[in-house]
């Protein structure tokens, strides 16, 4: 990240604002005490709080045939809406840096809308497309196609949460890339998925893996969007973070812990992840979690 | 215009506007559907029924509250993380991005045991009378721990690429620190902190996971408004439900214009370097 300092020559340097000693230690001090106490402690009261009761009793939690369900439930989400949402970005990104047409900006905006809508929106939204007072809620129960308080909504909601992730990642490091690369394998005979496999993929492999971890922690993370639309059936259509809700609403607060520590694990993965990845110049934007504005090719 | 040499444009174009509608915007669109079909009276009356507008009170105040404390803390953060070196920084650097890593729900509950009476924190501040589970001060903590990583990482960059001969200028005038900071380093420093206000506003406006674990929920009290669309659906109430989420979906759609207005502004002293 701050490759800058190397590059910059050594010379004796004045002291910079805020360099000054008292003021630098206090200042670190202060920062790092805060830190500890807002992000340290939260992952650390998960640990102690899941471990509580022993390693016996989190074993059995975990061993609960509901918690197991609830684990599967979200895995399985991850494993059908991680690889659409990869294929949506990828399509997304091909269209709008390598060709022109009119509302490019439009859609880049468009695709971006599900980042700053809250999840439980997104969950309303599409209770009144599929649910029995939506849109097409008579005609589902007509043909007795489930899609609500099932499988397909959960995927549904998670897909819309996600939508923006692999494409976010994709759009600005292709629009750097220019088309010369792609325009010069096609112009010597490749096709168009081969220039896409071998050209432009071993470009983007990095930013794509980096933007399919991002999706996947937040596909399974996800409470808001998902818990509107789950009808949260324990054993059936509960998937992690809503069990995690269940067992702590059930004065069950270790259980609720040593299931949460399960997603805290995830979370400390998709950092180191996320670092690594950014070894290999993935995730380098003006701002990470913001959609990033286009400038002019 | 470059004639067009590359495949692959219908096939991929097609596939993004199929998904953006069926994905996107169809959801929105029957959202927004249903809250008009209400018509305008009906639509009125909930929407600035009294538990409603004290739902937008506690909801716009804590999100103020998180902000004001995310951007003191969020850039002191950065300043730390670009300006010093110290031993475990490339650490924090990492940590910072933990409150979008970690499931919202996973977040709640722990900032919940961490503050509530026999907590870690509860109990040492209950010893000095401030109780923070269960009070509007709580939903401030869990907007703040969510919401904690855009100003760090929107202002991060542009302090790094922060031009040291402009410091240099101001000291060889006489200026003193504070008076550098203040005239020279803030106002460049200045879109890139605007940008991420905005988004931290804009997340914790819409949170919902983290905070309803720790609010308590009282209606008029602690209840935000993305619970009270919730509670609506619980009941039944569709319409009132649609009404309200409306109030939120318009809400996120300034914001994200507001964001997008900032954004270009502070990219336009970024992408110069």
């Amino acid at each position: 990240m701050n490759s800058k300092e190397m590059t910059r020559p050594r010379r004796k340097q004045p002291p910079r604002v805020g360099d000054h000693p008292a003021f630098r230690r206090s200042l670190l001090a202060v920062v790092i005490l805060i830190t500890l106490l807002m992000v340290v402690a939260p992952l650390l009261v998960i640990g102690v709080q899941a471990f509580s009761l022993g390693i016996g009793y989190f074993g059995e939690t975990i061993a609960n045939s509901d918690t197991r369900h609830a684990i599967l439930l979200t895995a399985l989400t991850a494993l059908i809406a991680v690889p659409i949402n990869t294929v949506f970005g990828i399509a997304a990104a091909w269209a709008i840096t390598k060709f022109d047409f009119p509302g490019r900006r439009f859609l880049l905006v468009v695709i971006e809308i599900p980042f700053s809508i809250s999840p439980i929106v997104a969950g309303v939204s599409y209770l009144f497309v599929y649910g029995l007072q939506g849109l097409f809620g008579d005609m589902l129960q007509s043909a007795d196609v489930k899609i609500l308080f099932a499988l397909p909504g959960i995927v549904l909601a998670s897909l819309f949460v996600t939508a923006p992730f692999v494409a976010r990642e994709l759009i600005p490091l292709m629009q750097a890339q220019g088309r010369d690369l792609e325009e010069a394998a096609t112009s010597l005979g490749a096709s168009g998925w081969r220039t896409f496999f071998s050209v432009t993929l071993p470009n983007i492999k990095w930013a794509m893996l980096y933007g399919i971890v991002l999706c996947n922690a937040r596909v399974m993370g996800e409470f808001g969007a998902v818990s509107v639309v789950s009808g949260n059936i324990r054993g059936q259509t509960n998937t992690l973070p809503l069990h995690i809700e269940l067992l702590y609403h059930d004065y069950n607060t270790v259980g609720a812990f040593a299931a949460a520590s399960i997603l805290a694990l995830l979370a400390v993965v998709t950092l180191i992840a996320k670092v690594a990845l950014e070894r290999r110049g993935a995730g380098r934007r003006p701002t990470l979690a913001a959609p990033a504005p286009q400038t002019e090719i | 215009m470059a004639r067009r040499v590359l495949p692959g444009l219908p096939l991929s174009l097609g596939i993004t506007l199929v998904y953006v509608c069926l994905i996107v915007a169809l959801p929105l669109g029957a959202l927004v559907f249903k809250a008009a079909s209400l018509g305008p009276e009906a639509y009125w009356e909930i929407v600035s029924s009294d538990r409603a507008l004290a739902s937008y009170r506690v909801t716009v105040l804590c999100a103020f509250a998180a902000t004001v404390f995310n951007l003191v803390f969020g850039f002191a953060l950065a300043w730390v993380l670009v300006r010093y070196r110290f031993p475990g920084r490339r650490l924090i650097d990492a940590l910072v991005d933990l409150p979008f890593a970690l499931p919202t729900a996973v977040a709640g509950i722990a900032l919940t045991t961490l503050f509530a009476q026999n907590g870690w924190f509860g109990a040492a501040l209950a010893g000095v009378g401030i109780k923070v589970a269960y009070t509007p001060l709580g939903i401030i903590v869990a907007m703040a721990f969510t919401s904690l990583p855009f100003i760090v990482r929107t202002v991060q960059p542009v302090l790094e690429e922060l031009d040291p001969a402009l410091e240099e200028a101001a000291q060889s005038l006489g200026g003193s620190d504070g008076s550098i900071f203040v005239r020279v380093i803030l106002p460049l420093l200045a879109p890139a902190i605007l940008a991420g206000v905005s988004l931290s506003f804009a997340r914790s406006l819409g949170e919902f996971g983290a905070i309803i674990f720790i609010a308590g929920n009282q209606p008029f009290e602690t209840e935000i408004t993305a619970l009270l669309t919730f509670i609506r659906l619980e009941e039944y109430d569709y319409q009132a439900a649609a009404a309200i989420a409306s109030v939120l979906l318009i809400t996120a759609f300034v914001m994200l214009a507001v964001t997008n207005l900032l954004q270009a502004r502070a990219l336009r002293y970024t992408v110069k370097a």
